[in-house]
C-alpha cells in the first residue's frame, strides 16, 4: 500500500462515500443518538471501535474458514454472530474498565449489534476485495465518517430544538429534512478524485 | 391477551405503522427507493422474512432461554435472509444486483428484531404470522410511496415508463441521497398532519 492509496481510501471513506449521508448505513443510531453532542461523540467513538475490530475479525473468519471450505453463502450469518459477540465483549470490558463511560452509553451499546453500518462495512470489505490492511483502514475510516456526520448533525439538532416549526414537522420529519441539507453539503465532495 | 386478527393486521398497516409511527427500518427505505421497482423488490423481501421469522420465533418462544434470546432471534432472521438472498440471486438477478448489499442487511433491519422481541416472543404462531404480514405490508406501503414519488420527480417515469411525454425536466436531486431524506421527511410529516386532523375531528365530536 502506497501513501497515495491510503490517503485516497481514507478520504473516500470519510467524505466522498460517507456511510450515513451517502450510503444510508446506520441511520437509526444517527437519528436516535444525535439529540445531544456528548452522547453523539461517545456513540461515534464506540461505533468506530467496533467497526474497526469487526472489519479485522470478519476478514479473518472469511479468509480462514469460509473461503477454504466454500462456505461463502454463510457470510451473513457468520458475520452477524461475530459482531454480536464482539459487542458483548466490548460491553463487558467497558463495564470493568470504565464504569462511567459504560453507564453514559447505556442502552446504545448493545444496539451497536443492529447498527447496519457495522455489518455493512464487513460485507463491503469482502465485496470490494480488500486485503487485511485495507479492510482495517476502511473500517476505521468509515467509522470516522460516521462520527463526523453524527457530531455535525447533533450540533444542528441542538439548535433546532429551539426552533418553532409547523406542528406536523416536529420531531423526526424536520430532522430528516435537516439531514437532507447536510447530505447536499456532502454531495459537494462527490467530484473529488485522488490518485 | 387475545386480540382479533383484524386488529393486529390493521395495527401493523396503519395505527402502529413500523415506519411512520415507530420510525424503524429507515436505512433501507432511504437507500433503495431510487425507483419504484427497487422499492417493490425490497418490500417483498422484507415482508417474507418478517412473516417467516415471526412464525418460527413464535414456535420457539418457549424453548429459547431468556438470556440468549436476542442472539437466537438474529440467527433465525439471518437464516431466512440468506434464503431470500440466494433465491433472489437465482430468479431475479437484475433486481438482486441493484439492491446489492441491502438484501443481506435486512438482518439488521430494526423492524424485524423489534417485532420478534415485542410480539412474536409473546404470542401464538397464527397471531405472529398476521402481525408479520401486517407490519410487512405497512412497511411496503411506505417504501412504495417514497419510491414512487422519487421516481416521478427524479426521473419523470413510473416503473421505467415515461409519463410526462417530454415536457417535464426531471430533477435529478430526488434520486440522490439528499432527495431521499426530504421525501421521507415530508411523507412522515404528511402522515402526522392527517393524524393531527383526525384527532382534532374526534375531539370536536365529543
Amino acid at each position: 500500500m502506497t501513501l497515495t492509496s491510503i490517503f485516497a481510501l481514507s478520504v473516500g471513506a470519510v467524505l466522498v462515500n460517507n456511510f450515513v449521508l451517502v450510503k444510508f448505513l446506520g441511520i437509526c443510531p444517527f437519528m436516535g443518538t444525535s439529540k445531544r453532542t456528548d452522547t453523539a461523540v461517545s456513540m461515534g467513538v464506540a461505533v468506530t471501535f467496533v467497526m474497526t475490530a469487526a472489519s479485522m475479525l470478519t476478514w479473518f473468519f472469511n479468509d480462514l474458514f469460509l473461503i477454504p471450505f466454500d462456505l461463502e453463502y454463510l457470510q451473513t450469518i457468520v458475520f452477524i454472530l461475530v459482531i454480536a459477540s464482539l459487542v458483548q465483549l466490548v460491553e463487558m470490558v467497558l463495564r470493568k474498565l470504565s464504569p462511567p463511560l459504560y453507564s453514559a452509553l447505556g442502552i446504545y451499546l448493545p444496539l451497536i449489534t443492529t447498527n447496519c453500518a457495522v455489518l455493512g462495512v464487513a460485507l463491503l470489505n469482502i465485496q470490494e476485495g480488500y486485503n487485511f490492511l485495507e479492510s482495517t483502514l476502511n473500517g476505521f475510516m468509515s467509522g470516522i465518517g460516521f462520527l463526523l456526520a453524527l457530531v455535525l448533525f447533533s450540533g444542528v439538532r441542538e439548535r433546532m430544538a429551539f426552533a418553532d416549526c409547523p406542528k406536523p414537522f416536529r420531531g423526526l420529519p424536520i430532522a430528516l429534512i435537516a439531514a437532507s441539507l447536510l447530505a447536499m453539503a456532502f454531495m459537494g465532495f462527490s467530484g473529488l478524485k485522488i490518485g | 391477551m387475545k386480540q382479533s386478527y383484524k386488529k393486529i393486521f390493521m395495527d401493523g398497516l396503519l395505527h402502529q405503522n413500523p415506519v411512520l409511527v415507530q420510525l424503524l427500518g429507515v436505512c433501507s427505505i432511504l437507500a433503495v427507493t431510487t425507483s419504484l421497482e427497487n422499492a417493490l423488490g425490497m418490500s417483498l423481501a422484507v415482508t417474507i422474512v418478517l412473516t417467516l421469522s415471526n412464525m418460527v420465533i413464535s414456535l420457539l418462544r418457549k424453548i429459547i432461554p431468556n438470556e440468549v434470546r436476542i442472539v437466537s432471534y438474529i440467527v433465525v432472521i439471518a437464516g431466512f435472509v440468506t434464503v431470500v438472498d440466494l433465491l433472489m440471486q437465482a430468479f431475479l438477478p437484475a433486481l438482486a444486483n441493484s439492491l446489492g448489499i441491502f438484501i443481506p442487511l435486512i438482518v439488521v433491519n430494526c423492524i424485524i428484531l423489534a417485532r420478534a422481541e415485542a410480539f412474536a416472543s409473546k404470542n401464538g404462531i397464527l397471531a405472529s404470522a398476521v402481525d408479520g404480514l401486517g407490519m410487512g405490508l405497512g412497511y411496503s406501503f411506505v417504501i412504495a410511496f417514497v419510491g414512487l414519488v422519487r421516481e416521478i420527480l427524479g426521473n419523470g417515469t413510473i416503473l421505467g415508463f415515461e409519463i410526462f411525454g417530454g415536457f417535464y425536466q426531471p430533477c435529478s436531486m430526488f434520486i440522490m441521497p439528499a432527495g431521499a431524506f426530504i421525501v421521507l421527511g415530508c411523507t412522515i410529516a404528511l402522515y402526522q398532519a392527517i393524524h393531527l386532523r383526525m384527532e382534532a375531528g374526534k375531539e370536536g365530536k365529543k
